[in-house]
């Protein structure tokens, strides 16, 4: 009874100390009053802070967005000149044998010469001859030995076809050279501006949607190069790193989340897995060029080396993204499958993993997002050849987007500035397509508890 | 373990036939120690309640009863804890199918992001005890009877679980536990989380599910140990202080802190 008459007392000494407490407040003066104004004031300020970051950041983007799309765009469009060609029989089958492999040896450019002759006839000296060849590509042979083996009937006909341009004429055309300049600081010269405006006024110039962007590899000719031998060279090295980095990345991550004792071994694992994810990516080069080519002689410029590479790179990304998304698990439904009886694999399975994978593919997601714009540890494998051939399989020589568009950028040709730009955009789709793929994977997988 | 000292004993632990008995169990967490020497038999068929101050090591024995405690980093476990007289830390013991026959449910309603059905179709799932889905059907049926929650649920048994009601949430993780055909039911303070005509659906429930289960409870309320059990432990300061038939603890505590806990003076 003496614990109870104590208590009493300590309450009645609490009721003393709060009646203290208790001074009215004048919820009316002015210093309360400016007290309000001031806390208005800082939180409109932090609105206004906030609202300019975001502007500055979109501001940032539209800028970029708009200087490569008005430098691309273009890309997308090639040049084609009208001319009539004349499949003589005396170049293409001079013996009449009708055999495709003779056709397809036959010298197609003599025909496009002889067209522009044609075309041109006053033209005589040497030196002109050899730019008015300019006009058309080299590549526009190829096109014409095509449409002859598709159709061997066209030998001994006159057909006007539409020939794509060589690339000097192509600038012109697009109005990246400025025919009014001194004639000494341009690509082409007075007459050749001549013959394009003669073209020009024949209706004989005219500029088509450039699928050969979108379906060849790389060349030296800017109007035949094409992005597509570095989307396949991308796609097969994305193929190899995620293979590797995403079974190797999440059962590292659930073993050091679920199963690893927490001792000093798993403390230094784990800073030295968040160290791994800041090493810098030429690094990852270096020791790609020496344990993959120069120990294992895996072949050069391959894409299953580009592959391991930047599955090295990737990995830290996922493991740190898994084991977030692992953590991120309720531990009650952990107790609730061990309480049931499960195992702890059967834990992890069951139910960890399944609740995590939104955020474990997100993450892997993001880290191959980061994999298909890297560069550098590429450069060190050598997969920064000229490659013209598209690679039909991860150990074939290929190159992927970002170090296309090094190349391309690096290259004297004004109309590799637009094929770079366009190369950019075309990248920037994929990340964004990749990206998009993250967000709906996430929104799929989604489950509440 | 038969050759546990009784003089130890600070109070009367001991019944006839228990089904799980503890004697001179100590816990550490790492170096802190969190049960001291307790000794506590659990008898069959009745509901045993654990009550006593916040951190006094009432959950933590309780989780000692289905080794739950393994899963915490650090934790030793020093004494003997029996299950039908055999030793539940012996090396020879499977953990997971111990945890198949010592049912668990927790605080916090914690049903699998599933549907309802999945939800309590599951242990038996994993521990392959059927053989067909028309088995499994009916298990999961009785078991729904059985927590009392088949006549609200059963127009909706796919539909996801997280959409009920707490109370009946915490009335399917019960269906859930009992779906393994479980002898020892543990609760860790099963209504602390429900409203208070939830707490007395479930409290029925406890009542009904004695004929077939062993029920240990934990529980804040000391209202609801001397609805729900026969034999009530009191807990103080990691020490069992004071165990005894319910109505004898609430009535005629023998010691002081049990008397001043039940009092309301101080926990």
């Amino acid at each position: 009874m003496t614990d109870m008459a104590s208590l009493m007392e300590d309450r009645a000494a609490a009721k003393v100390i709060s009646d203290n407490l208790r001074k009215p407040v004048d919820w009316d003066s002015p210093k309360i009053a400016r007290n309000i104004k001031k806390r208005y004031a800082a939180e409109r300020r932090f609105k206004s802070y906030g609202l300019v970051a975001i502007c500055l950041a979109l501001l940032a983007l539209c800028t970029l967005a708009l200087s490569i799309g008005s430098k691309g765009y273009s890309a997308f469009y090639q040049t084609y000149v009208q001319l009539e060609v004349t499949f003589d029989p005396a170049v293409i089958d001079p013996e009449r044998t009708g055999d495709p492999d003779v056709i397809g040896r036959a010298n197609f450019d003599a025909l496009i010469k002889q067209a522009l002759r044609d075309r041109f006839p006053d033209v005589t000296s040497r030196s002109d001859k050899r730019d008015l060849y300019g006009i058309v590509s080299g590549g526009a042979s190829y096109d014409l030995r095509e449409r002859v083996l598709e159709n061997p009937s066209l030998i001994g006909q006159t057909r006007t076809i539409w020939l794509i341009s060589g690339d000097d004429f192509d600038m012109l055309n697009k109005g990246y050279i400025d025919p009014t300049v001194d004639e000494g600081d341009r690509r082409l010269n007075d007459k050749e501006v001549a013959w394009y405006n003669e073209l020009v006024a024949a209706g004989a110039v005219e500029k088509q949607f450039h699928t050969r962007f979108f379906t060849s590899g790389d060349s030296r000719e800017p109007e035949l190069a094409g992005i597509w031998g570095a989307a396949v060279g991308s796609f097969y090295t994305l193929l190899v790193t995620l293979a590797l980095s995403f079974p190797i990345g999440v059962l590292a991550a659930v073993y050091l989340e679920e199963f690893a004792p927490k001792n000093r071994f798993t403390q230094i694992v784990e800073v030295n897995i968040n160290n791994l994810a800041a090493v810098p990516s030429i690094v990852f080069g270096l020791l790609g060029l020496e344990v993959y080519l120069n120990v294992m002689h895996l072949p050069r410029s391959a894409p299953v080396v580009g592959g391991l590479t930047l599955a090295l790179m990737t990995l830290p990304t996922i493991i740190i993204a898994s084991r977030a998304a692992i953590k991120a698990v309720p531990p009650s439904i952990r107790q609730a499958a061990l309480g049931l009886g499960a195992s702890p694999v059967q834990t992890v399975t069951h139910h960890v993993l399944p609740l995590a994978m939104p955020g474990i593919l997100t993450g892997t997601i993001i880290g191959m997002a980061q994999a298909l714009g890297e560069t550098a540890p590429l450069l060190m494998i050598g997969m920064v050849a000229f490659i013209v051939d598209i690679p039909g399989g991860a150990l074939d020589p290929a190159t992927v987007l970002p170090v296309q568009i090094y190349l391309w950028a690096d290259s004297p040709e004004r109309a590799f500035v637009e094929k770079t730009s366009a190369a950019i955009m075309v990248l920037l789709a994929f990340l964004v397509l990749m990206n998009g793929l993250a967000v709906y994977l996430r929104k799929k997988f989604e489950r509440k508890w | 373990m038969a050759a546990v000292s009784q003089s130890a004993m600070t109070a009367e632990p001991s019944v006839e036939n228990p089904k799980m008995t503890a004697r001179k169990l100590d816990l550490f967490y790492s170096d802190n120690q969190a049960l001291y020497e307790v000794n506590l038999d659990i008898p069959e068929q009745q509901v045993t309640a654990l009550i006593g101050p916040s951190g006094c090591g009432k959950s933590t024995f309780l989780r000692c009863l289905n080794r739950m405690n393994d899963t915490i980093d650090g934790v030793t476990i020093k004494g003997d804890v029996t299950l039908d007289g055999r030793d539940i830390y012996d090396k020879r013991i499977d953990v997971v199918q111990l945890r198949a026959r010592i049912g668990m449910v927790f605080q916090k309603p914690n049903p699998f992001p599933k549907s309802i059905y999945d939800n309590v179709a599951y242990g038996p799932r994993i521990h392959g005890l059927v053989n067909s889905r028309d088995e499994l059907d009916e298990i999961v049926m009785t078991s729904l009877e059985r927590a009392g929650l088949l006549k609200e649920v059963k127009d909706r048994l796919q539909s996801p679980a997280t959409g009920l009601s707490g109370g009946q949430q915490q009335r399917l993780c019960i269906a859930r536990a009992v779906a393994v055909s479980p002898e020892v039911i543990l609760m860790d303070e099963p209504c602390s989380a429900l409203d208070p005509i939830a707490t007395a659906k479930v409290e029925e429930l406890i009542d009904e599910l004695r004929s077939n289960y062993t029920i240990v409870i934990v529980t804040h309320s000391m209202q609801q140990a001397a609805r729900v059990s026969q034999r009530t432990a009191f807990f103080h300061l990691g020490k069992l202080v004071e165990v005894g038939e319910t109505d004898q603890i609430f009535t005629n505590p023998k010691d002081e802190r049990t008397k001043g806990y039940i009092t309301g003076r101080f926990g």
